[in-house]
C-alpha cells in the first residue's frame, strides 16, 4: 500500500518593518497572493480593521468554486488609544493576525487570550 | 447667502437636538438572525416584512431596505431607514451549501456566487449608513474575526453601534458572554424569533441612534 504524498504547508512570519514598508494596497495585495498561494501567514502587526474589511471585499472577487475558497484570518484589534495619546497622535496598532487559506486553516477557538488553529493535512501549496 | 442655509439649519438643530432620520444598517455573520429582526422590527412598526428566512446560510444575498420606519419611546421617536444586509463571511464554498444543506451542484455554486457579492455589498454599505445594529448569536462564541473586523470598522468611522445578542430563547444561549466581551458597547438581548425583549431593544434603537455623531469618512486609518 502506497502511502499517500502529503504536501508542505508554508508557514511565513512577516515582519513588522517588512509591513511598513507596504502601502495599505501593496500589503493587501502581497497577503492575498501569498494566501492564494496556499500560505499561512503571520504579521507581527496586524491590520487595520478598515484593511481586515478590504481584504475581505478583496477575498470575496477573488474566490473561486474549486481552487479558492476565501480566508481564515484571526487576530486582535488594536487596543484604545488614551486620550492623551490620541491629542499627541500616538495612535495604537494593530496587533499579531494570523491568515491562511480556508480550505487549509480552520480556527478551533479564540478568547481574549488565545487563538486555537488547526491546519487540515494534504491541502497545501 | 444667509448663515441660516438649510444645511446649515438642520446641521445646527440636529448638534442640538440630535437625529430625528437616521439610516440603520442591520448586520453580521450569516444565520445570527438578521432578517428574523427585521422582520420583527418592521411587522411591529409597519405591519410588514424584509425579506424570506432560511436555515441554509447567505438567504440573504442583496441588501434589502424599508424607508421611513418611525419606532416610538415613550414621547420621542426616531425616523429609520433599516437596511437589512447580507451576512459578512471571509470564506465562501459551495461544497458546505451541498453536503450540510443538500443543495444541488448549480444551485450551490449559484448561492456562493451570489453569497461573495453580497458580502461586497454590505462592506459598500458601512460608507453610507449612520448606525449599525450588530446582530450577534448568542449561543456562539462571540470573538469571530467577523464582529471584531466589523466593530473595529464602526469605531473607527465613529458610528453608533448597538450589539443585538439574539436567539436567547435557545438553551445554551450566552447574553452575559456577549456583554462581557464587548463592554464599550450596549448590548441587547433578544430573541427576533419570539419578540422577547424586543421592546427593550427599541428604547435602545431611540436613544442610542438619535445622539449627535460626527462621522469619519477613512479608509484604511484606525
Amino acid at each position: 500500500m502506497t502511502k499517500k504524498e502529503e504536501k508542505e504547508i508554508s508557514f511565513n512570519l512577516v515582519s513588522r518593518h517588512k509591513l511598513d514598508q507596504l502601502s495599505s494596497d501593496e500589503k493587501l495585495k502581497f497577503i492575498l497572493k501569498e494566501v492564494k498561494n496556499g500560505k499561512i501567514l503571520v504579521l507581527e502587526q496586524g491590520l487595520t480593521a478598515m484593511e481586515q474589511a478590504s481584504l475581505i471585499e478583496n477575498t470575496m472577487r477573488e474566490i473561486e468554486h474549486d481552487t479558492f475558497i476565501g480566508v481564515e484570518m484571526e487576530g486582535y484589534s488594536a487596543d484604545q488609544s488614551s486620550f492623551i495619546q490620541k491629542i499627541f497622535g500616538m495612535i495604537k496598532k494593530p496587533r499579531m493576525t494570523l491568515i491562511g487559506p480556508a480550505n487549509l486553516l480552520k480556527t478551533i477557538r479564540k478568547d481574549s487570550n488565545m487563538i486555537q488553529t488547526k491546519i487540515i493535512p494534504g491541502k497545501g501549496s | 447667502m444667509g448663515l441660516f442655509r438649510k444645511g446649515n439649519l438642520s446641521s445646527i438643530l440636529q448638534r442640538i437636538f440630535g437625529k430625528k432620520h437616521a439610516k440603520i444598517g442591520i448586520y453580521g455573520p450569516p444565520n445570527v438572525g438578521k432578517t428574523t429582526l427585521a422582520n420583527r422590527i418592521l411587522r411591529d412598526w409597519t405591519g410588514d416584512i424584509m425579506g424570506s428566512v432560511s436555515e441554509v446560510p447567505h438567504e440573504t444575498r442583496r441588501a434589502k431596505w424599508k424607508k421611513d420606519v418611525k419606532v416610538e419611546n415613550g414621547n420621542s421617536s426616531l425616523l429609520m431607514d433599516i437596511i437589512d444586509t447580507p451576512g459578512i463571511a471571509t470564506k465562501v464554498d459551495f461544497k458546505d451549501f451541498m453536503n450540510t444543506y443538500g443543495l444541488t451542484k448549480d444551485e450551490a455554486k449559484r448561492r456562493a456566487k451570489e453569497a461573495t457579492e453580497g458580502v461586497i455589498e454590505s462592506i459598500k454599505w458601512l460608507e453610507d449608513i449612520d448606525g449599525v445594529l450588530l446582530v450577534m448569536d448568542s449561543t456562539e462564541d462571540p470573538f469571530t474575526q467577523v464582529n471584531v473586523t466589523i466593530l473595529g470598522n464602526l469605531e473607527a468611522r465613529n458610528l453608533p453601534v448597538l450589539v443585538a445578542a439574539n436567539k436567547i430563547d435557545m438553551e445554551n444561549s450566552s447574553p452575559a458572554t456577549l456583554k462581557s466581551a464587548f463592554p464599550q458597547h450596549p448590548v441587547v438581548p433578544i430573541s427576533a424569533l419570539t419578540g422577547y425583549n424586543a421592546d427593550n431593544l427599541y428604547t435602545n434603537m431611540v436613544k442610542h441612534f438619535s445622539k449627535k455623531q460626527r462621522k469619519k469618512k477613512r479608509r484604511y486609518s484606525t
